[in-house]
């Protein structure tokens, strides 16, 4: 009974994190809330698609990146995609880069492309650990009232 | 073929809001798929306008309707993303409401831009609304309670006047034909978002 107290804490306050630190946003919140007792992981299950999903996207970026000269207007179209998804999951820090690489498609600045796309891809992996230990915990932890959950 | 049939307190026939949803990405599609059903919608969800088009019933030269015998499910609304390859959202909206077949299926887009231009550009071939991405599920149910209440109109009439007939006190404010678009005053949503 401990444990489980203990572990729906750590949900909670893991969950709280994910929003503190700027992981995701709003939209998380409004997958949360698509949740039910015929989809009650529907939101670990979107971010595992979206995961898999955008694997090719940011294959295709990173070798449309390696074409001299640059091909902006087929970046940033790629990149829209991309952001589309990440903003679809409430990936904040994912969909903020995506922007910024969107700009600088915009202005001709490969270098800030190269760079954004760096950034970006490190926020990815990022939200993606937090995320998986996150449904780990929250699978262990069983389900929860949503009292518990609220922000 | 399983339309949700489900009956009211009144005992009449209550149909399930039909939506056909059409989006080139694929987590969009399967996040409205969600959003639909979370609010008790049918949804059919479709990667390209050209799809939806052959749902409606438009033959292959997209000319016009052909009347599958009926086969074709009835769509109550279409909810259509404006960025799309081959056909965009705006081009779907077009051929629907040039169709007078179609014409009377509210159609709504969606976009993660707010371009002025493109909202207007929507608005003026006749959408229902212009939502920004991503859509939640407060704006599902509004679209779907506008949709209700202009579904019901008809029905209200008949049962206001049936009830003046018998003296009985009519709570539903029945509007005229005038006020069915609800959305006219503000039709963008996410009003604290900037519109470029």
């Amino acid at each position: 009974m401990e444990k489980k107290q203990q572990l729906h804490r750590q949900v909670v306050m893991m969950r709280q994190s994910l929003f503190d630190q700027g992981y995701v946003d709003d939209q998380f919140v409004q997958l949360e809330e698509l949740q039910d007792d015929t989809n009650p992981n529907f939101v670990e299950e979107i971010v595992t698609l979206y995961y898999r999903d955008s694997a090719r996207l940011i294959s295709s970026i990173e070798q449309a990146l390696e074409r001299s000269p640059l091909d902006f207007d087929k970046l940033d179209n790629l990149m829209h995609q991309f952001r589309g998804s990440s903003s679809s999951i409430g990936a904040r820090k994912v969909k903020a880069e995506c922007t910024q690489f969107g700009e600088h498609c915009v202005g001709g600045n490969g270098e800030g492309c190269m760079r954004s796309f760096q950034r970006m891809k490190r926020e990815y992996s990022a939200l993606r650990k937090k995320l998986e230990a996150y449904f780990q915990v929250a699978r262990q932890a069983g389900p929860m009232d949503t009292a518990s959950r609220s922000n | 073929m399983g339309w949700g049939e489900r009956y009211d307190d009144a005992g009449e026939e209550v149909r399930e809001v039909h939506v056909l949803a059409v989006d080139d990405n694929f987590v969009d599609r399967k996040v409205i798929e969600r959003l639909l059903r979370s609010s008790a919608c049918k949804a059919t969800v479709v990667e390209s306008g050209r799809r939806a088009l052959q749902l409606l019933g438009m033959d292959e030269e997209m000319k016009g309707c052909c009347d599958l015998h009926g086969s074709q499910p009835k769509v109550d609304m279409v909810i259509t993303d404006y960025c799309m390859p081959g056909m965009t959202g705006y081009e779907l909206l077009k051929r629907i409401k040039e169709s007078s077949a179609l014409r009377e299926i509210p159609v709504v887009v969606t976009s993660s831009e707010g371009i002025v231009a493109r909202i207007n550009r929507c608005m003026d071939q006749g959408a229902e609304e212009f939502l920004l991405k991503p859509v939640k599920l407060s704006d599902v149910k509004r679209l779907k309670d506008n949709m209700k209440r202009r579904e019901a109109q008809p029905r209200k009439e008949s049962r206001a006047s049936a009830a003046r007939k018998r003296n009985l006190e009519d709570e539903d404010s029945f509007a005229g034909p005038s006020s069915s678009s609800s959305t006219t005053s503000s039709p963008v949503s996410h009003g604290d978002r900037p519109l470029i």
